[in-house]
């Protein structure tokens, strides 16, 4: 096994308890995946409960879904597909040492993350001038209205969850942007830059999924 | 004072390498972080024994007349709780298995030393928030939060203790991952996984249902925690949930939270054995692969839980058949273990008692399992005392007996010095027989009719409650021995030496108690797990002579 | 008769002998194997111990034949044992058709019982000796479980569905009766007995005390009492469907499935009209009961709706002495032709 050549920071940011750095880029790697498998366990248990209710409401779970504003979700979704694509190209631009475009790559996906996250809680207010938030302000005077709440229900915590995940995405950026300005990364030391963008993606799919569960089978209602 | 002047020259080890409490809580040496553990776990359970010891004495009376039934519950609720996530799922793991991994993988540290601080802190703030919980005035929903009643009844500190497991599960999830990733890529050159102790595989196995399941429980609490903070409807049948629904997600973590339990006493075991026997293990690769086939199984059988709550025929045979299937592995297990005593060279040490009253009562809490799973018997005895008795035989016959039989096996290593030999001899034959006195009985209670969770009861079962009390406190003694005697060791112990025992496995290679980094150079493995006749010449071992019977 | 000391439980219905039977089996099989474990285990700690500080034991790594000899023996006897445990419960859970029906209604921390007779009890059940007994169960607030240790069977009652529980005693007695799923703080309180009574003397005690008439005769009082009857019509004119002859009918609702009006159908029919409508109805006519009616006059409404058909024998309502019309000609319901549809799972067509 040859050792790829190594600049100074690959070295310098070697923990001592690592043979290597590829070991510890290895190690890292499967750290972080294994993480994922945790988020998606923790986010399916979600989407069963979800599922389970639906299946039992479904008429009711089309009704709540009317209610959401699918253009503000639909230039979510767009925004968050963009967003993973900026931050590909920052840890492609850091792989081939252009750390510099890195930093601005950095900058642009917490933007647009930071946009999300705005028109996140623009729906939920218009939410909240609805009288749509269970537990706080619900009124529906239809059919079903315990399934309808449900529904909300659901939306709230998936949706929250999320944000909170943007949030943290969001702060690992910036720490990712502070070390960059520090020269941490290199073309041979760039493992945290590409975890982190492994994280990013991830929330967005995470995203995708609940853009297709809460804002689409309302669609036919309309 | 005179003496303290004296110069004794001592080696660096992970103890004296730096001094003060700042060293200690700011450390990522794996083997600081075990202790850790060790202490915080070792407090809780005591508080989680103290719990049992006043149900027991609220059970010898058929009526109340040491407690009152909203205190009976929250004893059982608390015990519960501190038991389950505070002391049997952190106990192996992160005591002994933070303790060893790395150094029987031959590497340094665990993958992510901060990452394994952090989960010793995010645990203790769990436990401080649930200890809050009790202090407030305690929970009485039962360890197992049962919607609706969790989330709408009951009047008590739910939220905390939710959200206090909720955190606990954080650190799991940590340790969880840590593991993994340790021993999928920290492993010593010539380390292969079919040369690696046992003890590696159950801990990944361990390590795996830790991932998976922990996130589903900790959603599953959270809830329970929205349902009950803003009187929504989730799992309440009122509100348009489904209380089924939160069974199912409760088992979904709960059932492979036993093998959570479990697997790191099969870990311990499996290197007990062999070391006592000096014989390698019988059939390595049945017992590594039913670790994993165990992980893996034990996903798929929640619904044995929930035989009576209400859910089809159906689905209650193919949870029946498929508990079965993870009857197996266990099985298999069991006879390897008893297969690798069999023309071994047995010694009678403190850890191999524990390691042979582990099988024995494991197998009689595994074969009551086999009762359970039958369908139509465990309509009779579900949530009953055969169950109570069936499932502290396996958590407390066995992760607790060979949690005890680990610590007094690692105990040279951990702490440099020999725990009094007769002593623990007397100790490990306290907790066998009170164990058994107190939980056999139960058995007894479960098929008569008794159910789990009274705090008075008809009086023809008083005798049996009597009997099962009387074992608790020679348990409760059979407990405390060898907390006192190990911490006198600590001080005033023999030397053990870097391997008191002759015993084969990486750990013992390095001087008691080990350096900070664990190893002066990073290890090469040519053995096989269990390799006596590699180590023959390392450990002066010879052949036994071939005796004419 | 009673001691301090007791050992074996009473036996006293028509499954517990075979639970009794299979425990003893079961007991024979693993204290057999377990002893062997044991002996064998202290044998060879004994025969093998260490004489020589220095001296290793035998190096046999595995044997396959013996490692495929104890994973295939114990799961072949996993399965019989499987198999046996399957068919009790089949036997434990599935009701005989001509079971008397009885309704129990749970809260923290009683039972009450009541039977088609019209008698009510708390936290007793007076049953006769050689019939079986059919108990429709809901709760009012949490999770119980009925539990009778001598009849060998329990089943969680829950709130907002119906269970089923059924058991035949064979033997007059006193039986405990406990709830056994935890259910806050007087959970132990929450017990009572199980009277099985020889049939003469159970025909006794029926002859006493229900001073309001049958349960469908008060379900009869609550349909006009809260309004039913004056939407729910005898003769097909009303807004509402016509509930004669539909107890365990098919129903084909708005969204084209068909489902059996079985209790849980008409529970969720009084509590939640809208959850699921009668193909043809219209939805938002019927109020919501839920929250105004308590499940023991649910029970009640229900067993009327049941004596209402379709059994030919039942007794037609005094307030209606109509013949009802054919299945079919009733609007919505579908006749029995349409679909066979058994059990209370809905079915797509």
């Amino acid at each position: 096994m040859t050792e790829p050549t190594l600049s100074g920071t690959a070295l310098l940011e070697l923990r001592e308890h690592f043979e290597n750095p590829e070991q510890q880029r290895e190690t890292a790697s499967i750290g972080m995946w294994v993480f994922l498998i945790t988020e998606v366990m923790m986010f399916g248990a979600l989407f069963t409960g979800f599922t389970v209710y639906r299946l039992s409401n479904p008429a009711a779970f089309d009704e709540g879904s009317k209610e959401m504003t699918i253009v503000l979700g639909a230039v979510n979704t767009a925004l968050l597909i963009l967003s993973s694509f900026t931050m590909s190209l920052g840890t492609y631009f850091c792989s081939i040492g252009k750390t510099r475009l890195l930093s601005y790559f950095l900058i642009l996906t917490m933007v647009i993350g930071a946009v999300f996250i705005g028109i996140k809680f623009t729906e939920y207010y218009l939410h909240w001038q609805d009288h749509k938030v269970p537990g706080f302000w619900f009124e529906y005077h239809g059919a079903d209205a315990r399934a309808v709440q449900m529904f909300y229900v659901f939306y709230f915590i998936l949706t929250g969850l999320h944000v909170v995940h943007m949030t943290i995405g969001i702060g690992i950026l910036l720490v990712m942007l502070w070390r960059n300005l520090l020269g941490s990364f290199s073309a041979t030391y760039h493992t945290p830059v590409d975890l982190a963008g492994v994280y990013w993606s991830f929330v967005d799919i995470i995203w995708i999924f609940l853009f297709a569960i809460f804002y689409i089978p309302g669609l036919h209602l309309r | 004072m005179l003496i303290d002047t004296v110069a004794k020259p001592t080696v660096k080890n992970y103890l004296n390498v730096k001094q003060g409490i700042l060293s200690w809580l700011l450390t990522t040496d794996h083997k600081r972080i075990g202790l850790l553990y060790t202490f915080s776990i070792t407090v809780l359970f005591f508080l989680g024994g103290f719990f049992a010891l006043m149900m027991r004495l609220e059970l010898l009376s058929p009526r109340n007349w040491l407690v009152s039934n909203e205190t009976y519950n929250k004893l059982f609720t608390m015990h519960g709780i501190i038991m389950v996530w505070f002391f049997l799922i952190p106990s192996i793991p992160n005591t002994l298995g933070n303790f060893l991994v790395p150094m029987m993988i031959g590497a340094k540290d665990l993958a992510f030393p901060k990452i394994n601080l952090a989960s010793w802190y995010v645990f203790m703030i769990a436990a401080c928030v649930t200890i809050y919980a009790l202090f407030r005035g305690g929970v009485d929903t039962g360890w197992t939060f049962y919607t609706p009643f969790s989330s709408q009844f009951s009047t008590t500190y739910v939220i905390a203790a939710a959200i206090g497991i909720f955190i606990s599960g954080f650190s799991s999830i940590m340790t969880g991952l840590n593991f993994i990733a340790t021993i999928h890529r920290m492993r010593a050159p010539g380390l292969t996984w079919m040369r690696m102790p046992i003890f590696l595989w159950s801990t990944y196995a361990t390590s795996v249902i830790l991932v998976l399941a922990t996130p589903v429980l900790a959603i599953t609490l959270l809830m329970v925690a929205v349902e009950r903070i803003f009187q929504v409807g989730i799992f309440d049948p009122a509100l348009g949930g489904d209380p089924v629904l939160f069974q199912h997600m409760f088992w979904f973590y709960s059932h492979p939270a036993v093998y959570i339990m479990i697997l790191p006493a099969f870990a311990v075991v499996s290197e007990i054995i062999p070391n006592f026997a000096r014989k390698p293990l019988f059939g390595y690769k049945a017992v590594a692969f039913s670790s994993v086939a165990i992980a893996v199984i034990g996903f798929l059988v929640w619904g044995h839980h929930m035989f009576v709550a209400g859910t089809s025929v159906y689905s209650a045979m193919a949870f029946s058949i498929l508990s079965y299937f993870v009857a197996v592995p266990s099985a298999i297990k069991v006879f390897n273990w008893t297969a690798t005593i069999y023309k071994g060279s047995v010694s009678w040490e403190t850890p191999m008692l524990y390691a042979i009253g582990f099988i024995g009562l494991f197998t009689i809490g595994g074969m009551t399992g086999l009762f359970l799973a039958a369908l139509g018997f465990d309509v009779h005895v579900t949530d009953t005392y055969f169950v109570i008795a069936h499932f502290h035989y396996i958590m407390v016959g066995g992760s607790v007996m060979a949690f005890l039989g680990g610590f007094h096996y690692w105990w040279p290593k951990i702490s440099g010095k020999m725990y009094p030999e007769g002593l623990g001899k007397i100790a490990a034959l306290t907790v066998f027989l009170g164990f058994n006195l107190t939980f056999f009985p139960q058995f007894v209670l479960g098929y008569l009719g008794m159910p789990r969770r009274y705090a008075a009861y008809p009086e023809e079962f008083q005798m049996l409650h009597i009997i099962s009390t009387a074992g608790a406190t020679i348990l409760g003694v059979g407990y405390i021995l060898p907390l006192c005697y190990l911490i006198w060791s600590w001080k005033y112990g023999k030397p053990a030496g870097p391997n008191p025992w002759r015993a084969v496995g990486l750990e013992w290679t390095t001087s008691s108690p080990p350096p900070p980094h664990n190893f002066k150079e990073t290890p090469v493995v040519y053995w096989r797990a269990y390799d006596f006749e590699a180590w023959k010449d390392r450990l002066g071992l010879v052949e036994r002579e071939v005796e004419d019977d | 008769m009673r001691t301090a000391l007791q050992f074996w439980p009473d036996s006293a219905s028509t499954v517990s002998g075979e639970v009794n039977l299979f425990f003893i089996c079961m007991l024979v099989l693993c204290g057999t194997v377990a002893t062997g474990i044991a002996v064998f285990l202290i044998y060879s700690a004994i025969r093998y111990h260490r004489k020589r500080e220095n001296e290793m034991g035998d190096q046999t790594r595995n044997i396959i034949p013996a490692e495929v000899t104890w994973i295939v023996t114990p799961t072949v006897l996993f399965m019989g044992i499987f198999l046996w445990g399957a068919k009790m419960y089949f036997d434990i859970e599935r009701p005989p058709n001509d079971a008397i029906p009885m309704y129990v209604v749970a809260k923290q921390w009683m039972w009450k019982v009541q039977h088609p007779e019209g008698q009510r009890e708390i936290n007793e059940l007076h049953i006769p000796v050689g019939r079986p007994v059919k108990l429709t169960m809901t709760s009012q607030d949490v999770i119980h479980s009925f539990f009778v240790p001598a009849f060998r069977t329990k089943q969680d009652v829950l709130p907002g569905r119906y269970t089923t529980e059924w058991f035949e005693a064979t033997k007059p007695g006193k039986y405990h009766l406990f709830c056994a799923e935890y259910c806050g703080t007087k959970h132990s309180g929450m017990i009572g007995y199980v009277y099985a009574m020889a049939p003469a003397d159970y025909q006794a005690w029926l002859t006493q005390g229900a001073p309001e008439g049958s349960l469908s005769a008060q379900g009869e009082k609550y349909f006009h009492q809260y309004g039913c009857a004056n939407c729910h019509h005898f003769d097909n004119q009303g807004r509402c469907p016509d509930l004669r002859n539909l107890y365990m009918r098919p129903v084909q609702i708005s969204t084209g499935q068909y489902l059996t009006a079985d209790d849980s159908y008409l529970r969720e029919s009084i509590y939640d009209p809208n959850a699921k409508i009668v193909y043809g109805f219209q939805a938002n006519i019927m109020p919501n009961f839920s929250g105004q009616i308590p499940e023991d006059q649910v029970v009640a409404l229900i067993s009327y709706i049941k004596a209402l058909g379709p059994s030919p024998g039942d007794q037609m309502p005094s307030s209606n002495g109509e013949v009802p019309k054919a299945y079919g000609q009733q609007p919505g319901i579908a006749g029995p032709n349409a679909t066979s549809g058994s059990g209370s799972h809905l079915e797509q067509r």
